[in-house]
């Protein structure tokens, strides 16, 4: 059914339609309306959900370590210092192989105090073993939940799914979302079967030691299902498209714009709305990752190969090289490829922020790293 | 070994194959002439490696880390704590 709702509800919606069995939160700042709506459902009796109200994210994320280890479908969502609190945990959920799934509200991390949107928390989890999915419209942060569940539930991949959305862009936006009936969903995502789980009938040992004789053994099983989840990862994206109409891209990457494109931009998230408005009927394309990890290396090569610049507009930056996704672009493709620093902070990138970035790229008018709009 | 996703152990009793027993530096002894068999060794233990014999509490070399709690609880002072000799 069509409504129109904001991101934050879509997600709600999504945790409910998937049928989620645990939901542990930390329910004040910096939480948003998510788990405010989805403790709402479970008062009104309409998702039948444990939800454990914890004392802080590092136990929130502990807590869905523990549900998930037991064999039922987990999720918590969070958002900037909170995320940063689970980073510990992170791993030893990833590391244990649970497909608990987190809608993380992107926004920017302290210090200064801020509460508005950028990337740079999810950036700081890069390397915790957890997929990474990243949002446009608040649409997909509804359609990317419930798929990623079908994702991290995938036998051969068993791990877990960040599904991320920009903070206040979409978590506070009001959109119109299509909002699947509940038996549409049941034949698109069945009920979680765990390949192992505690149970006191048949005793088993969850996250024990691994001495040096078998740790990297572990974690190579680990790169092995990180590497294997790009083709389930687009196999689901086209079922979801046969069931619903619809489909984040390639669910790898979306390129737009790129039939006849000399020039391309790259981004993740909700500014690629705004690209997409600058650049129509242009010599301008887009390629928006969708899947940040697994990082879509050839999807990217492959999109990228025939243009004659690249800027990366990331709301990011590693302090000290440049924005994450610029240096692994780099790393991956050969044109000249340039990195823009936008909207730390919660700072607009406006229309004429994208012109002014194209304008640049085009003249050649450019350094390695550039930040954005600038006061000073 | 079996790599289990996730280092899943599946079949419980697995701590009997690790033997900690060469984790040790020092060593408990009992001596049999002191020991008394209260048995209060036997509940302090952290591995439950101490047994009543028949003379006196018995140790189980093959899993005491060598801790010392025995040694340190006993009324009787009949267990000394000596350099581990491999």
């Amino acid at each position: 059914m069509k409504t129109i709702i904001e991101g934050s509800r879509a997600a709600a919606e999504a945790v409910r339609l998937a049928r989620v069995d645990v939901v542990a939160a930390y329910p004040i700042t910096p939480q948003t309306h998510i788990v405010e709506d989805i403790a709402e459902m479970c008062a009104n009796g309409e998702i039948e959900a444990e939800y454990i109200k914890v004392e802080s994210e590092h136990s929130a994320m502990s807590a869905c370590v523990g549900a998930s280890a037991a064999g039922v479908r987990t999720y918590t969502a969070t958002s900037s210092q909170g995320l940063e609190l689970m980073h510990e945990i992170l791993y030893v959920a990833s590391g244990m192989r649970l497909p608990i799934v987190m809608t993380n509200a992107n926004r920017a991390v302290s210090a200064p105090i801020s509460i508005w949107n950028d990337q740079q928390d999810s950036m700081g989890q890069r390397d915790t073993g957890w997929l990474h999915l990243f949002a446009e419209t608040c649409q997909e942060v509804l359609d990317l939940t419930i798929a990623a569940y079908k994702i991290a539930e995938n036998r051969d991949i068993l791990l877990p799914v960040m599904v991320c959305m920009d903070g206040f862009t979409l978590t506070h936006t009001v959109e119109p979302v299509d909002v699947p009936e509940p038996e549409e969903v049941d034949s698109f995502l069945p009920g979680y079967k765990p390949l192992y789980k505690l149970d006191s009938k048949n005793p088993m040992s969850f996250g024990p030691i691994a001495f040096p004789d078998s740790y990297m053994e572990f974690r190579k099983m680990q790169w092995d299902a990180m590497n294997k989840s790009r083709d389930v990862i687009k196999q689901v994206s086209r079922e979801f498209k046969e069931k619903f109409g619809r489909s984040a891209g390639n669910g790898l990457i979306e390129e737009y714009n790129m039939e006849n494109a000399k020039y391309a931009l790259v981004a993740l998230g909700s500014v690629a709305g705004t690209i997409k408005d600058v650049i129509d009927g242009t010599d301008v394309g887009l390629v928006r990752i969708v899947s940040y990890r697994p990082f879509p290396t050839e999807e990217l090569r492959n999109a990228l190969k025939d243009v004659s610049a690249v800027g990366v507009i990331e709301k990011d930056v590693s302090i000290g090289l440049g924005g994450a996704v610029w240096i692994e672009l780099k790393a991956l493709i050969d044109n000249p490829c340039y990195c823009f620093v936008a909207g730390l902070g919660g700072r607009d990138i406006r229309l004429r922020d994208i012109q002014k970035i194209i304008d640049d790229l085009k003249s050649g008018n450019v350094e390695d790293v550039n930040w954005v709009n600038l006061n000073v | 070994m079996e790599y289990t996703v996730g280092a899943v152990i599946t079949t419980p009793g697995n701590s009997r194959i690790t033997k900690t027993g060469a984790w040790r530096t020092f060593k408990p002894i009992v001596d049999p002439e002191k020991c008394i068999k209260c048995g209060i060794c036997t509940k302090v233990c952290p591995e439950g490696c101490m047994v009543l014999g028949e003379k006196s509490s018995e140790i189980d070399y093959d899993y005491c880390k060598g801790c010392g709690i025995c040694a340190n609880e006993c009324p009787k002072k009949a267990i000394e704590m000596i350099i581990e000799v491999k």
